[in-house]
């Protein structure tokens, strides 16, 4: 296997809500092609720095951050980088499913390539398709890509958002407990997508599920209190962990 | 406990009814074709009709929403989106205030900035004092609306790429049109049985007239007109009149509902 290259970076990062600092001081690096879970108890800062990577964060009242995220070596905080341009570079998957109400099932997969400047229309039924493949939906959705996406069930809503997602071929994909209001079953066929998905991404995941975290990722993070404790390959993370307050979080003893 | 409530009921429901009752048992005795398609007659002749308040009313109400309906709305998408700004404050404080202003303060006003400077009435003027009180309204409905699409909606457009403008009209204005639709309907059909503000604008006529820029006749006024006349005839008329006017009023508000329905089948 090729060498694994470091695609996001964070350097001393902190991330502000007015005068809370909710993110303090994290250091962090991405490799492509596996998945990174980010854990902790809640309110730890793990949301918070992951919307830091598409600049989401700063939508939110008084949100700004300091120190540098570096997507490919390049500063996406640098003053010339437009945010708008830096998340179709960099996917987000959220807690809850939010499919666009009034479009169609094809509309909602087509919403970002149309919004990228995707004109062609085989084009972008041959992206549909492969995204909803990609996302597991596709036998499902197939002979229906015309109803409402309000029609779908949770579980179903949320794949279809992963491939809105996909679509327009990010290279980041940033899901923020994306299984948090799906039945076990959704949850599985999430979990099942990743493996599929980190092929082509380089994914960045927050669970509060420690299960899930050890199931699905390469890597692991552990958040405390707006730092990150400890990070590193997910088994030794959950078999030997060197930090006193990782191995307590992960034996369940608070969180 | 229960006895009282439903005894309110009726009591709330009963005036409704009374005037529905009497206006059908009054007026739909003199409804006709020809009470639709012609104009009224000279005084003591019987057999005219009221197409000219018609031609007027939809004349009038129609100028007032084109001006009315697109400034409420682009108002209100901008308190939505823009909550906290000052301009928001101080226009939301104004709809508010004007929302409770009484109508004929309205006409006045119109009457002095648009009749009295043009030195003769006018159904354009008309308009201009409707199409102030829909603003409001409009505008409040349309932010209320607005809120009401979750924020989670915002956020998975902008973290699609979305520019804030597309996003505000393509999913979030787009999300709530229906609310939107049915607030404005609700508003022309509030606005159509005003008399007040049209008294000292429209002022009122006994001819046919699509010319906006004079004095034109409407539904409200004739009923106003042929109730205070002094003939048996104007007296049958002004009921058939009110008769005309409420299944307008009522048109309107049925479609709002069934716009609003629309709506729920749409999120359930």
């Amino acid at each position: 296997m090729a060498e694994a290259a470091v695609r996001v970076r964070t350097e001393n990062l902190s991330a502000v809500y007015g005068k809370f600092t909710a993110v303090r001081g994290v250091s962090l690096g991405f490799t492509s092609n596996q998945v990174h879970a980010l854990i902790g108890p809640s309110g730890c800062g793990k949301s918070t720095f992951l919307r830091t990577l598409n600049r989401m964060h700063e939508l939110s009242e008084g949100g700004w951050i300091s120190g540098k995220v570096l997507l490919d070596g390049e500063d996406i905080y640098a003053p010339q980088v437009s945010a708008m341009k830096l998340r179709r570079r960099v996917g987000m998957v959220f807690q809850r499913p939010t499919p666009f109400p009034t479009m169609s099932i094809f509309d909602n997969v087509a919403a970002g390539l149309r919004v990228n400047g995707h004109r062609s229309r085989g084009k972008i039924k041959e992206i549909v398709e492969r995204s909803l493949r990609q996302a597991a939906l596709w036998d499902e959705v197939k002979d229906r890509l015309g109803d409402s996406a309000m029609a779908l069930s949770g579980g179903q809503q949320q794949r279809l958002c992963v491939a809105r997602t996909i679509a327009p071929a990010p290279e980041v994909v940033l899901l923020d407990e994306p299984t948090a209001s799906l039945d076990p079953q959704g949850t599985q066929r999430i979990e099942e997508l990743l493996f599929e998905l980190k092929k082509e991404f380089t994914i960045v995941i927050v669970t509060h599920n420690m299960q899930q975290a050890a199931r699905v990722s390469d890597t692991t993070s552990f958040f405390y209190l707006g730092r990150m404790v400890e990070t590193g390959p997910t088994r030794q993370m959950f078999t030997t962990p060197q930090q006193e307050q990782t191995e307590a979080y992960i034996t369940g003893r608070f969180g | 406990m229960v006895g009282l409530m439903i005894g309110c009921v009726v009591l709330a429901v009963l005036p409704l009814l009374l005037i529905l009752g009497s206006l059908i048992i009054r007026g739909a005795g003199s409804l006709s074709v020809a009470f639709f398609t012609r104009p009224p007659v000279p005084a003591g002749e019987t057999g005219g009709g009221v197409v000219h308040a018609i031609v007027g009313t939809l004349m009038i109400v129609g100028a007032a929403s084109l001006i009315g309906i697109p400034l409420g709305i682009g108002a209100g998408i901008f308190c939505a989106e823009y909550p906290h700004n000052r301009v928001s404050w101080i226009s939301r404080f104004v709809a508010d205030v004007m929302n409770g202003t009484p109508s004929i303060v309205v006409g006045v006003f119109a009457w002095t900035w648009i009749v009295a400077r043009q030195k003769h009435f006018s159904g354009l003027a008309g308009s201009a004092a409707l199409a102030m009180l829909m603003v409001p309204m409009v505008m409040r409905t349309t932010e209320e609306m607005i809120k009401l699409v979750p924020n989670s909606l915002r956020e998975a457009a902008l973290a699609l790429g979305y520019p804030r403008w597309r996003t505000s009209l393509s999913i979030i204005v787009r999300t709530s049109l229906p609310g939107i639709v049915t607030g404005s309907l609700l508003a022309v059909a509030r606005v159509a049985g005003e008399t007040a503000p049209l008294l000292f604008t429209a002022l009122g006529s006994q001819y046919v007239s699509f010319n906006i820029n004079q004095p034109m006749a409407a539904l409200p006024l004739a009923v106003f007109t042929y109730a205070t006349g002094p003939y048996e005839e104007w007296h049958r008329n002004a009921w058939a009149t009110a008769l005309v006017l409420i299944i307008v009023v009522l048109v309107l508000s049925v479609g709002a509902r069934v716009a609003t329905r629309r709506r729920f089948q749409l999120n359930g």
